[in-house]
């Protein structure tokens, strides 16, 4: 689950980590009272999505007084702001005015799992800020890496060793930095985060760190034990269809094609996918409905394709294993009855009891066009969307 | 032969008296497993029977009492995530040295840390968030439907269940049995890796071939391609899902950074490659090029 920049900033300061002073807004008004609150010169506008790249795609600004502030509020608050990280777009529904902070040198700091060593691992760069990701691919050796052994956190040596790399010199500094590493790593652990991330971590003219920026991502499983976190989710941030599959327990991406997919299980889910492609065709969404394909869920799925005007043609591909294929066909059937489908229906059934499954399909005098493999599923998928089926 | 289980494997049921746990106990007690034990704390004393009355296994309160009176060497966990961690402790702190975890949700940091307690321990456990393992006609210990698979000398491994269901389908429709297949599952943090199951299917005298099973994310699939690069010799069939999964919407940049280009669908494919496997553009192939692979080297 993610949560906006104030929310991780709240956060952080709750840890005892350095944040700027802000406040937030939900229009223009209160964006200029907050400029006038915080009181210094320059305030920064921000941009509240679930997006990085932020400050590339124009939604971080800087203003120079309280009704500029006003003014760029009134810009971002209402739209959509795309980033390369989320080409989609966003919606705006809120801004951190933030007091503006004397750049001298901007840092980054990472950490997230390292799936090769199944251990969390920090990143940390020199060479912060906007461009981090280039400076990965050009010049991997700036990123400094250090793992963190789960059964003791981070050891003070282990930041010690970043702070070095990095350059630092100055005693006051490196114990500044030292703590706040030392508090990530703590905050990794006891919130059950999969990525905390500083971009950047700031040093100023004045000679202190600050965290100009602030992500969490927190993982989904783990939200159980963390109620007040779970109160921070925005489902604004979230694709409406999505939102509704996810209300189904269902496993939806939505993606540009015209063949709505619907598959048991998520490897054969992007298995398919891939195959309606090798065949030419495009996918219009990722949906495991699970190894329980339940006639109420398949209900839920048919729906939630249907309602995407793009989807041309449905291909449902389901390997019946203990669920066996009578009861799919069933539950097909009946939530086809239900939805009142009005788009060629592809179905390739496969597994426990199948032959009995395929015959409840024929006989149930709904238009389904069977098909004998995944292949030709896809490809019979592929022919439909074109309308030559 | 076969790896990880045969038909002497003791099993205990971690979670047995559960709904998900009773159901799938009687198929695979009804599929050949020696299931010698249940644990449930708190229902120790008590004997489990399923639902037509046909099995009847003593419920214990702990695992070490359960390997204390009947010897099981295996467990297959069932427990709801919350206390799925704790439960592969359990069964490791009571000598058990094959764990299979079914479970699906369990906090990351939960297997971050029992992965780090485990290491060294020589405990292998498998999942979670997994189909299970089974060696065809000896036993099964996992959720797979079991008819679909057919005694053989081909071993396969795969992050994916249904996946796994659709090649082991294949195989079998072409006559073509397996020796072992594993389920590691599709979580990030695997209790095994698709290098070690290679590893193991490589130095098992009766797996003539491997059909390796892969998705987008990890680098799983890369360091299973190094390791094939330098010993195996049996013909590698693989198949990677996720080439045409769109990138994900995310919001930091760590991903990017950790990843440095690898862990996507074509780099993993090339890796598999250039290691000298067989790889399919779809899954619809499986079953075809192990055919192809088995008798390219006289092996069918
Ligand atoms: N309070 C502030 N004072 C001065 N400059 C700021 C402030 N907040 C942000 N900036 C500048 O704006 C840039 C972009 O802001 P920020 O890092 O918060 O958003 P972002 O672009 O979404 O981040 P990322 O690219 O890491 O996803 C920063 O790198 C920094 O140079
Ligand atoms: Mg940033």
């Amino acid at each position: 689950m993610k949560i906006h920049e104030y929310q991780a900033k709240e956060i952080f300061k709750k840890y005892g980590l350095p944040v700027p002073r802000g406040i937030v807004a939900h229009n223009a008004h209160e964006a200029e009272c907050a400029a006038k609150e915080l009181g210094t010169p320059v305030v920064v506008v921000k941009a509240q999505v679930h997006a990085g790249g932020r400050g590339k795609a124009g939604g971080v600004k800087l203003a120079k007084s309280p009704e500029e502030a006003g003014k760029i509020a009134a810009e971002m608050i209402g739209s959509r702001l795309r980033t390369y990280q989320n080409p989609e777009g966003l919606p705006i529904n809120c801004v951190l005015i933030e007091e503006g902070v004397n750049i001298d040198k901007e840092f980054y700091v990472g950490l997230t799992l390292d799936r090769e060593v199944s251990r969390p691992v920090f990143m940390v760069s020199a060479a912060g800020g906007m461009e981090i990701e280039e400076i990965a691919k050009t010049n991997p050796e700036l990123i400094i890496k250090e793992h963190v052994d789960p059964a003791i956190g981070l050891l003070p040596y282990q930041a010690r060793k970043i702070a070095f790399k990095i350059g630092l010199t100055d005693r006051k500094l490196i114990s500044q930095f030292v703590k706040i590493l030392m508090t990530l790593s703590k905050m990794y652990f006891e919130l059950d985060a999969s990525l905390i991330e500083i971009n950047p971590l700031v040093k100023t003219k004045e000679d202190n760190f600050i965290c100009l920026d602030a992500k969490i991502d927190f993982d989904d499983n783990a939200l159980y034990r963390h109620p007040d976190i779970q109160e921070l989710e925005d489902t604004t941030q979230i694709d409406p269809l999505e939102l509704e599959a996810k209300k189904w327990d269902l496993n939806y991406v939505r993606l540009d094609g015209n063949i709505g997919c619907m598959v048991n299980g998520a490897g054969l889910a992007m298995a398919t996918m891939d195959t309606i492609k090798f065949f030419g065709g495009e996918p219009a969404n990722f949906l495991d409905v699970g190894g329980t394909a339940t006639v109420e869920r398949v209900a839920a799925a048919f729906k939630l394709l249907l309602s995407d005007p793009k989807v041309k043609a449905i291909f449902v591909n389901i390997f019946g294993g203990i669920v066996r294929c009578d009861r799919i066909a069933g539950g097909i059937i009946e939530a086809a009855k239900q939805v009142e489908l009005d788009r060629p229906l592809i179905v390739r059934l496969e597994g426990t009891n199948v032959e009995l499954g395929r015959k409840m399909l024929e006989e149930s005098g709904l238009n389904i066009i069977p098909a004998k493999d995944m292949a030709d599923g896809a490809q019979k998928a592929v022919k439909a969307a074109k309308g030559e089926l | 032969m076969s790896i990880l289980i045969n038909k002497n494997t003791k099993v205990v049921v971690q979670g047995l008296t559960g709904k998900e746990g009773s159901f799938h106990a009687k198929q695979c007690l009804d599929y050949g497993t020696q299931i010698v034990a249940g644990v449930t704390p708190g229902k120790g004393g008590m004997t489990w029977t399923d639902d037509e009355g046909k099995y009847k296994v003593p419920v214990f309160n702990t695992v070490e009492e359960a390997v204390k009176e009947t010897g099981a060497d295996a467990s297959l966990i069932f427990v709801p995530p919350a206390f799925a961690a704790d439960a592969i402790m359990e069964a490791a702190d009571a000598g058990i040295k094959l764990i299979v975890c079914i479970t699906e949700g369990i906090p990351v940091n939960d297997m971050v840390k029992v992965k780090r307690a485990l290491e060294g321990t020589g405990v292998r456990y498998v999942g979670p968030n997994c189909p299970g393992v089974i060696t065809p006609e000896e036993c099964k210990m996992g959720i797979m439907p079991g008819h679909i698979f057919k005694k053989g000398r081909v071993g396969i491994v795969s992050r994916s269940g249904t996946l796994t269901y659709e090649a082991a389908y294949q195989l079998t429709s072409r006559g073509i049995g397996q020796s072992t297949v594993i389920g590691i599952g599709g979580d990030p943090v695997p209790g095994t890796t698709h290098r070690e199951a290679v590893e193991m299917f490589n130095c098992d005298p009766e797996t003539d071939a491997i059909v390796l099973i892969g998705e987008i994310g990890g680098t799983m699939e890369e360091e299973a391609a190094e390791y094939i690069k330098e010993c195996v010799d049996k013909p590698v069939v693989a198949y990677i899902a996720g080439v045409t999964a769109p990138p994900g919407r995310r919001m930091g940049h760590a991903g990017a950074i950790i990843s440095g280009g690898k862990g996507d669908a074509k780099s993993k494919m090339e890796a598999l490659k250039a290691a000298g496997a067989y790889v399919c553009n779809t899954p619809a192939e499986i079953g075809e090029m192990v055919e192809k692979a088995l008798k390219e080297r006289g092996l069918l």
